[in-house]
């Protein structure tokens, strides 16, 4: 069940909101250090805790950070307001989040998948975290079957950039792709580490069905789903109790509903007729929040490389499809195959062992000089790629300086000569005539039976695509 | 101490301090001495310091030993309202809710009163939060107004005021609200002033409505009035919406006058509903003017008859919010129930009094969906309005005038049941607080029984210099014995 058609000819419409904390020093009001993982209530002041006569201020850095991101983003900058969202919890302070409401300070943007899609960003506003409640005692984990609840402020405060993006993901494989892309953008530009398992990245899923071509249908927005793969089991099980409850005439209804990982399922949280009534209104105690042109260009001249134009500077270099480029980004060697063409590496096979020979454990220090030198033993024929792929193997293992040529010889991987090579195909087609006459009519696919000849003959030594571009070129004659 | 200090300026305080005539602590003991014997009945203060003013008066007295130069009003004890945060020290903002609560931190205003020298010997009574006009919607107790017992002192600074009026401090801080500094002050008789919304720091205010809220000081006189206006004002980083640029000087200019100005007399707020008693005060202060020599002109601000509609769906609205934070589980009272949400209603139902759940119940239903467009978004076009009536009104005047409030000090209790003429007392004084401007109370003799009855004078955003010159002709004229009281013009 991982798209449209495994799920009885349904289409499922996904949009995410994400939650990022923003990778500041201090919190978003206040001088209280923003920082995961310390003693429960050390990291508060006044203004955390919403004592009385405490006052907000923005902490500028997290503007930055919100407009680095938005602009990462392809989101509009604007002038924006804050607003108070006020309800009642335990773990947030004032009785009010402070948060953007009608004018975030990003919105309109989009983002690119690495297969090219791009998906659309309705806004990327900034807010403060709550605090985190334990429901203790009565062995209940949730409050209302709790004994009794402490609450630690450490992460009141903390800055927030939630992006909202628009219903255009359309399988839960999309919105997992849709998710790495957004936190390595935004861990390009610095502003959050993008460490789901800590909560600095959350992500609500907002889930409808509907038949191909219909318009949208009802929607469920899931919270408490922690991790990608949570994500995607999450997705998909909602998606398919939504298309069976349409199946047996039933009404899927608007509401908040809670992914539990342990059972696998979702379960309702609150119906829309239950959502809180939050009286949104600008927050009085803050002064509008103009950046004006000059920082916004500022900080737009600052941003680094993003994935999207790594990707395509990669494909431009090498030859690679921007999907596969998009494979190298993802994992972050874009950097060494430049640094390998650069060197004098075959770009394409540079790419192609990023993409699939590095895949596992990373590029640990490899030192390009000597990547590039193992592709040109590739190409000048030295060496096969099977066996490129070996020594690149050995090569990690090893000292970043290790000499894929001395790996080679380690190995006792010699290339056949090209004279040998030569020698070997003619006698194979004068072995085989009628397989010779049909690949001359055409027949591609008897190539693959000589190579097949050539490497029971040698034992594997001999390169299968020299082989082909050999048969091929005899062909011509 | 020499002399009788509770007719002392601060400023004289401060002199005979500097000059060896008697030190702060001395000064600071006979004043709490005074306030332990006299406030019982006038029930102005909540509470008085003690200790922590006699260490302040020590240290002022150590830093005079040691040949130090001190700030004019070094030494000189201060009240303050009880919704300003002060370090250690209770503060209750007049609600059960926050009985025995003490702040961890000073309220920027405090601590600029330290860095003047100044002593803190108490804590004013107030109305809950401050909301009302009278100081009867205090939690704890009664203020009497010193000039008859049997009146209420205004509100919400009512301890504050009646504190000053009794003599029991020469100065003190309120907050400013609707009217809540002004309108006590006119009740009391004495100077009070509510300066430019964002000229003084709004940290550790207890706040009411955010966008309304400004402290300002009490004074016996005009001169004081500016000299602590003048210590306690300035841009705070604590405060985002404190201005960034500084006011004129104040004492500096008082006595340059008004010749050459064009002082308004606001018609929208002459006419009904203001006692005849209280306007003919105004139209006398008009002639002090002119005769001073500045030109007094008719001016019309037309939105003022929507300003009270509009205040009391904003300032409620921000109150609804406001007060969320006072829930329970971090400070003050705290009623146990079985579930959160019971804890929540019996802690507010038990902790908050009337007035208070009346305005917060105002201001929910104002942002309510499907409400919020009707009731705080009009109120907010008409403060737009409001603001864009005031600048026309200052292109044909530098200042205006009016009544402070409809009526002189009311007896306790008239108005306790009725909280939508007590809402009226602020008629006058709630536009100034919609534009942020400027606006203060000068006494100006009394309505012919004895009760006093102060003048507003409004002046266009910072220019609270030119405002003080003015009251400073009120005041010499009065002094002068020119236009005494209405009493005296008719004998």
């Amino acid at each position: 069940m991982t798209d449209a058609n495994t799920l009885d000819g349904w289409e499922i419409v996904i949009g995410l909101e994400v939650h990022a904390e923003l990778l500041t020093h201090t919190k978003l009001f206040s001088a209280s250090l923003n920082q995961f993982g310390g003693e429960p209530n050390t990291n508060i002041d006044p203004v955390t805790l919403g004592l009385p006569g405490s006052l907000p201020v923005l902490n500028k850095h997290a503007v930055e950070l919100a407009m680095r991101a938005g602009l990462a983003l392809n989101c509009t900058v604007q002038r924006s307001v804050f607003s108070r969202k006020n309800y009642f919890y335990p773990d947030m302070p004032k009785g009010y989040q402070i948060s953007q409401f009608d004018l975030p300070i990003n919105v309109d943007g989009w983002l690119e998948l690495p297969n090219g899609k791009r998906c659309g960003i309705e806004r990327a506003h900034l807010e403060e975290d709550t605090g985190k409640s334990s429901h203790m005692g009565a062995g209940g984990t949730r409050i209302h079957d709790a004994e009794y609840s402490l609450v630690d402020f450490n992460r009141a405060g903390v800055p927030l950039l939630e992006v909202v993006g628009r219903p255009d993901l359309f399988s839960a494989d999309e919105a997992k792709a849709y998710i790495a892309e957004l936190r390595s953008i935004l861990i390009a530009v610095g502003a959050s580490d993008g460490k789901m398992e800590e909560g600095s990245m959350r992500v609500d899923c907002n889930v409808s069905v509907r038949r191909p071509g219909e318009p949208l249908g009802t929607r469920c927005e899931i919270k408490n789903v922690n991790s990608l793969r949570s994500v995607g089991r999450a997705i998909e099980y909602e998606a398919r109790r939504q298309a069976d409850m349409i199946l047996a005439g039933e009404v899927v209804r608007q509401e908040t509903r809670h992914w539990n990982d342990d059972t696998g399922r979702t379960q309702t949280l609150r119906s829309k007729e239950e959502a809180t009534d939050y009286r949104y209104f600008p927050e009085p105690d803050l002064v509008v929040l103009d950046p004006g042109e000059e920082w916004i260009e500022a900080v737009r001249a600052a941003l680094p490389t993003l994935p999207r134009e790594r990707r395509a500077n990669l494909a431009a270099a090498t030859g690679v499809s921007v999907a596969s480029a998009g494979i190298v980004v993802e994992r972050g060697l874009d950097d060494l195959v430049l640094a390998a063409i650069a060197a004098g590496a075959d770009p394409q096979r540079a790419a192609t062992h990023a993409e699939h020979n590095l895949a596992d454990k990373g590029a640990g220090d490899l030192n390009p000089a000597m990547f590039a030198r193992l592709t040109r033993m590739e190409v000048d024929g030295a060496i096969t790629a099977t066996q490129a792929k070996a020594v690149l193997a050995e090569m990690l293992s090893n000292p970043s300086d290790a000499d894929p040529q001395e790996i080679a010889t380690r190995l006792g991987f010699e290339a056949m000569q090209s004279s040998e090579i030569e020698h070997l195909v003619d006698t194979l087609i004068a072995a085989h005539p009628a397989d010779w006459e049909k690949f001359c009519n055409g027949e591609n696919k008897v190539a693959g039976f000589f190579v097949g000849q050539a490497m029971k003959a040698t034992g594997g030594k001999a390169d299968g695509k020299a082989l082909t571009a050999l048969l091929n070129q005899r062909r011509g004659q | 101490m020499t002399g009788a200090a509770h007719s002392l300026t601060a400023r004289e305080i401060a002199r005979q301090i500097s000059a060896g005539e008697t030190t702060a602590v001395a000064v600071a003991e006979a004043t709490i001495e005074r306030i332990q014997r006299e406030d019982a009945e006038l029930g102005a203060f909540l509470l008085t310091t003690g200790e922590e003013a006699l260490a302040a008066a020590a240290s002022v007295d150590d830093k005079l030993q040691r040949g130090e130069k001190l700030g004019p009003l070094a030494g000189v004890p201060i009240a303050v309202k009880d919704n300003l945060c002060t370090r250690g020290i209770p503060t209750t903002a007049g609600s059960k809710i926050l009985e025995g609560w003490c702040p961890p931190y000073n309220a920027t205003v405090i601590e600029k009163l330290h860095a003047a020298g100044m002593v803190l010997v108490g804590k004013t009574n107030l109305d809950e939060f401050a909301m009302g006009s009278s100081t009867e919607n205090s939690a704890y107790q009664l203020t009497r107004n010193p000039h008859d017992a049997s009146r209420v002192p205004g509100g919400s600074s009512g301890g504050s005021a009646a504190a000053v009026a009794a003599g029991l401090v020469s100065c003190s801080l309120g907050s400013d609200t609707g009217g809540s500094i002004r309108q006590p002050a006119s009740f009391c008789g004495v100077v009070g002033v509510k300066p430019t919304y964002g000229r003084t720091s709004r940290f550790g205010l207890i706040a009411y409505a955010s966008s309304f809220d400004q402290i300002g000081p009490f004074g016996r006189d005009v001169t004081d009035a500016a000299l602590l206006l003048e210590a306690i004002e300035g841009h705070d980083t604590l405060d985002s919406t404190s201005l960034p640029e500084a006011g004129g000087a104040l004492v500096a200019g008082l006595h340059d006058g008004v010749a050459g100005l064009r002082i308004g007399i606001v018609s929208e707020l002459m006419g009904e509903g203001i006692e005849p008693a209280v306007a003919a005060r105004i139209r006398a202060a008009a002639e002090a003017f002119a005769a001073a020599g500045a030109e007094i002109v008719e001016v019309s601000i037309p939105a003022v008859s929507y300003a009270i509609s509009a205040y009391y769906i904003l300032a409620p609205a921000e109150a609804s919010s406001n007060l969320s934070r006072f829930d329970g589980v971090r400070f003050g009272l705290r009623v146990d129930a079985p579930t959160t949400p019971e804890m929540y209603e019996l802690t507010r139902t038990q902790g908050f009094g009337a007035e208070v759940k009346r305005r917060i119940m105002l201001g929910t239903y104002a942002l309510s969906a499907g409400y919020y467009d009707a009731y705080y978004g009009t109120a907010q076009k008409v403060r737009t309005l409001l603001r864009a009536d005031f600048e026309a009104a200052y292109r044909q005047a530098d200042l205006l005038i009016s009544p402070v409030a409809p009526t002189t000090a009311f007896p306790i209790g008239e108005l306790t049941e009725d909280p939508l003429t007590m809402y009226l007392q602020d008629i006058c004084t709630i536009p100034t607080n919609l534009a942020g401007h400027p606006a203060m109370s000068v006494p100006f003799g009394s309505d012919g029984t004895g009760l006093p009855v102060g003048v507003q004078i409004l002046a266009p955003a910072l220019r609270e210099d030119v405002m003080f010159r003015a009251a400073m002709v009120l005041e010499s004229a009065l002094q002068q014995g020119s236009n005494p009281t209405q009493e005296g013009a008719n004998s």
